[in-house]
């Protein structure tokens, strides 16, 4: 027994395993069936589309979600993680994509805050607390000064922090939660490097990721999730690109997103070369009249960025925006309303409405000067107007007098669609049209999109739901980390293509091989 | 002998010199210097031995607020009602030496403590348990300890006579040069500063300032640690009640009115954020002495009442400049750095 047990490999023993997990929000299912299985000596990827629960299940084994049902171990005990000083006393630690450090401490600190090593008189012996930092950056083979506060230091350099902490936790698993969106290829390489000593040193990794070139150079096995389930977990040696993707986005497009064609004319908006430092370069757009036009990419891939910019709420570096083949000067919101852009945002709650003004006060905030006279608004043509649009978008309310918070999310969306059809805009920008929206009033936002292009108006539609894409866009420019990685025609779009531009994975051999 | 000479000398040298240029409290302690310099200058008779006496006492009661206070700012709070809590101890201070016949000086400190840490922790479980921003909830409590204190003295009065003479002496009687009032300040803010420094739930209490979400996820205690740093915070302005007793000649309904800003002045300009996250007792120690020296200085060089409050406000507007400025800075570093990456 013990002999057997000893010449056993450490590399088949399951740190971690979470099996039929299921969270959920109220009506909204965010995990259907988590399972995933981590072995000591292992870093394992879990990759899905957004959306396909993957941060639900990281939240679980962080313990800052607790599950509905389902069976979580660790070392084969079961474990019920009330907290996230449970799971990191459990062994687990998290690296997020962009760490919450304390920017006014010092790296030492940040590390130790809570059990600073204490010296003379219970006092904390800064000398120490040094010391071990030092010694965790040697270890990790980063010089990072251990005195410096953390406010401005680099995203990788703050994730090291966050990985150097585990150490001194003694974490035996370690989740990392697409930690390479933010780095450059130095950065990445050294964040492997530590990965694999990491693992090799008996550690569990959890690698979150799009970036497949990534996966299948750094994994063990592969973890793929759709729409909230387990799909499937395979060796990575034994896996091919396609077959994760096909496995990723493996369903149909339905007719849940009709868009009625339309007669495309003349260009609306020309964007050419823009370009903000840091965040996306060298971004080419058009969109004509009656079209559609989808941004797709993964979050984070700087879509909204392109879209803020484009309506003047942040400044750009170099680039043009032209409308209706007049230049638009950077960062001027009023000159682009005026212009003809409607912007409708991602966070309606937050920028899209005015939560506790009435119907009619949202409806008509963007045309609140032609409705002004002396300075002062027309309470009568400010309702005239709001019926009017609200009628039109069929706006479920009881009185426009009522709080748009108390409408329901696609009312709430079709209010902020009424307040810049109001405007008679020439181009409409919508980023997630349809998020936090139930799915009937959901194609009735697709209908009324496709409405609007239908009446000639040019429609540049961020979406992160890839069906969403498909079925309503004429064309799909994809981004993928602030730029664009390709443009493809409604009819070759299709899930791969898609996710192939988004992810950058082979992009350059993909594409050429296509064509 | 050349192996063993390592290259760490001059990095850390370096490193220590822009430790000390970083450092929160250098603006005001140069401000400090060129202040009493200037002053000193023009006349001499500023720090004669009974002058630097009274530019002391006249700070000690503002350096022990202003060290309390940066407790409370330090963790993204604020105390507004420390002038109405200073102001109900000092009465009582007076009421208890005035109608307890021969009651023991230490006495009267420990109830003088003990009272201002009960409207502290008032505060501070208002602010914790009811999660109202503090400075709504001082702002209240600014009126309604005014309002005790208005209900309670009336149109009474007690003098200096009243109180012992043993008592007024800690006034007046000096150590080394310096006033036996101004040494418990001293004794404050080195214990404060040791506590902020070295001892774990003192760091928490940076941490909790500098992103209190972040604080919570980590499992830091936030609401028992904010919750001291506000009896920590009265029980101190209990402390400044007593000793404002001993000091000034009267104590009644109004006393200590409008201290309240003069102590976040104090230590606004001693570095410490209004936002949290950092400043030391030391700086908000300084500041308290700053601005209480400003007015001694420009009454000595002869200046417009008007003016010192415009310069007062002059320098906080400064250190709030000084401090954003050094922010912008960083942030733009980090932008540059990152598209540099690119």
């Amino acid at each position: 027994m013990t002999p057997a047990d000893a010449s056993a490999p450490p590399t088949v023993a399951s740190v971690l395993s979470l099996r039929g997990a299921v969270k959920t929000f109220g009506p909204v299912v965010a995990l259907a069936e988590g399972t995933i299985e981590l072995r000591a000596g292992e870093i394992h990827a879990l990759v899905g589309e957004n959306g396909a629960g993957k941060s639900t299940l990281v939240k679980i084994l962080a313990g800052l979600y607790h599950p509905d049902a389902g069976d979580f171990r660790i070392d084969g005990q079961s474990v019920a993680f009330r907290s996230v000083a449970d799971s990191k006393a459990a062994g687990v630690s998290v690296i997020y994509q962009e760490p919450t450090l304390f920017p006014d401490l010092t790296v030492a600190e940040n590390i130790f805050i809570g059990r600073q090593p204490r010296g003379r008189g219970g006092l904390i012996s800064k000398a120490a607390m040094r010391a071990e930092a030092a010694e965790l950056f040697a270890r990790l083979g980063v010089p990072i000064d251990p005195e410096r506060i953390a406010e401005g230091l680099s995203i990788a350099d703050q994730q090291i922090i966050e990985i150097a902490k585990a150490i001194s936790l003694e974490a035996r698993v370690l989740i990392m939660d697409e930690p390479t969106a933010a780095l450059s290829g130095v950065e990445v390489d050294r964040l492997f490097a530590v990965a694999r000593a990491l693992r090799d040193r008996g550690a569990a990794i959890l690698f979150i990721s799009h970036r497949f070139d990534e996966v299948f150079a750094l994994t063990d096995r592969i973890t793929v999730m759709r729409d909230g389930r387990y799909i499937d977990t395979v060796d990575t040696a034994d896996a091919t690109v396609e077959g994760i993707v096909r496995q990723m986005v493996g369903r149909d497009v339905d007719q849940l997103f009709p868009k009625a064609p339309a007669v495309i004319g003349d260009p609306v908006l020309h964007v050419s070369g823009l370009t903000r430092r840091g965040v996306f370069a060298d971004v080419d757009l058009e969109v004509r009249a009656g079209e559609i036009v989808g941004l797709a990419g993964l979050v984070g891939a700087g879509r909204t960025e392109v879209a803020r910019a484009v309506f003047g709420i942040d400044e750009y570096d170099e680039g043009t925006v032209t409308l209706l083949g007049r230049p638009l000067p950077r960062g001027k919101v009023q000159r682009a309303i005026d212009a003809g852009i409607g912007f409708v945002p991602e966070d309606r709650r937050k920028q899209g409405l005015v939560m506790d003004l009435s119907v009619a006060k949202n409806a008509t905030l963007a045309l609140r000067h032609q409705l002004a006279r002396f300075g002062l608004i027309s309470g009568s043509r400010e309702r005239r107007t709001a019926q009017d649009w609200t009628r039109r978008l069929q706006v479920k309310t009881g009185s426009m007098e009522y709080a748009v918070s108390t409408l329901s999310g696609g009312n709430q969306q079709k209010v902020v669609l009424a307040k810049w059809l109001a405007t008679e805009p020439r181009l409409l920008i919508v980023d997630e049209p349809t998020r936090g929206i139930d799915v009937g009033t959901k194609s009735e936002v697709h209908r009324l999109l496709s409405d609007l292009a239908g009446r000639g108006i040019a429609i540049l539609m961020i979406s992160s739901e890839l069906p969403e894409v498909l079925g309503m866009a004429d064309r799909v420019v994809v981004m993928c980390e602030g730029r664009v990685t390709a443009t493809i025609d409604r009819s070759d779009a299709t899930p791969e293509a898609v996710m192939h531009a988004a992810t950058r994975s082979l992009a350059s051999s993909e594409t050429g091989a296509d064509s | 002998m050349t192996t063993t000479v390592t290259p760490t000398t001059p990095p850390r040298t370096r490193s220590r010199w822009s430790t000390l240029l970083r450092a929160r409290e250098l603006p005001v302690t140069i401000a400090l210097v060129l202040l009493v310099v200037f002053t000193y200058a023009a006349n001499p008779l500023f720090l004669s031995a009974q002058g630097t006496k009274d530019l002391l006492l006249n700070a000690t009661i503002m350096i022990i607020l202003a060290a309390g206070q940066t407790l409370v700012i330090i963790t993204r709070n604020i105390d507004l009602s420390v002038g109405s809590i200073l102001g109900l101890v000092a009465f009582m201070t007076g009421s208890l030496f005035a109608n307890v016949e021969g009651i023991p000086i230490w006495l009267v400190f420990l109830a003088g403590l003990a009272f201002g840490a009960v409207l502290g922790a008032i505060n501070g479980l208002l602010v914790t348990v009811a999660g109202v921003p503090a400075l709504v909830i001082t702002l209240g409590t600014l009126y309604i300890y005014r309002g005790i204190n208005n209900w309670w003295a009336g149109g009474t009065q007690y003098f200096a006579g009243d109180r012992p003479e043993a008592f007024g002496n800690l006034a007046v009687d000096t150590v080394f040069g310096f006033p036996i009032i101004t040494l418990i300040a001293v004794v404050v803010v080195v214990i404060l500063a040791i506590y902020l420094g070295g001892a774990r739930s003192g760091r928490d209490l940076y941490a909790i300032g500098s992103d209190p979400a972040a604080a919570t996820l980590f499992g830091i205690k936030v609401s028992r640690r904010v919750l001291f740093a506000f009896v920590a915070n009265g029980l101190l302005a209990g402390l400044a009640g007593v000793l404002y007793a001993a000091r000034f000649n009267s104590v009644g309904a109004t006393t200590g009115s409008g201290m309240e800003l003069d102590v976040v002045a104090a230590a606004v300009v001693g570095g410490v954020a209004i936002f949290g996250g950092s400043g030391s007792v030391i700086g908000a120690a300084l500041g308290a002495l700053l601005l209480t020296t400003i007015t001694s200085a420009l009454t000595a060089l002869r200046v417009d009442k008007f003016w010192q409050q415009a310069i007062v406000g002059i320098l906080i507007l400064l250190a709030i400049v000084i401090d954003r400025i050094a922010a912008l800075r960083t942030a733009r570093k980090l932008r540059l750095s990152e598209a540099r990456d690119d």
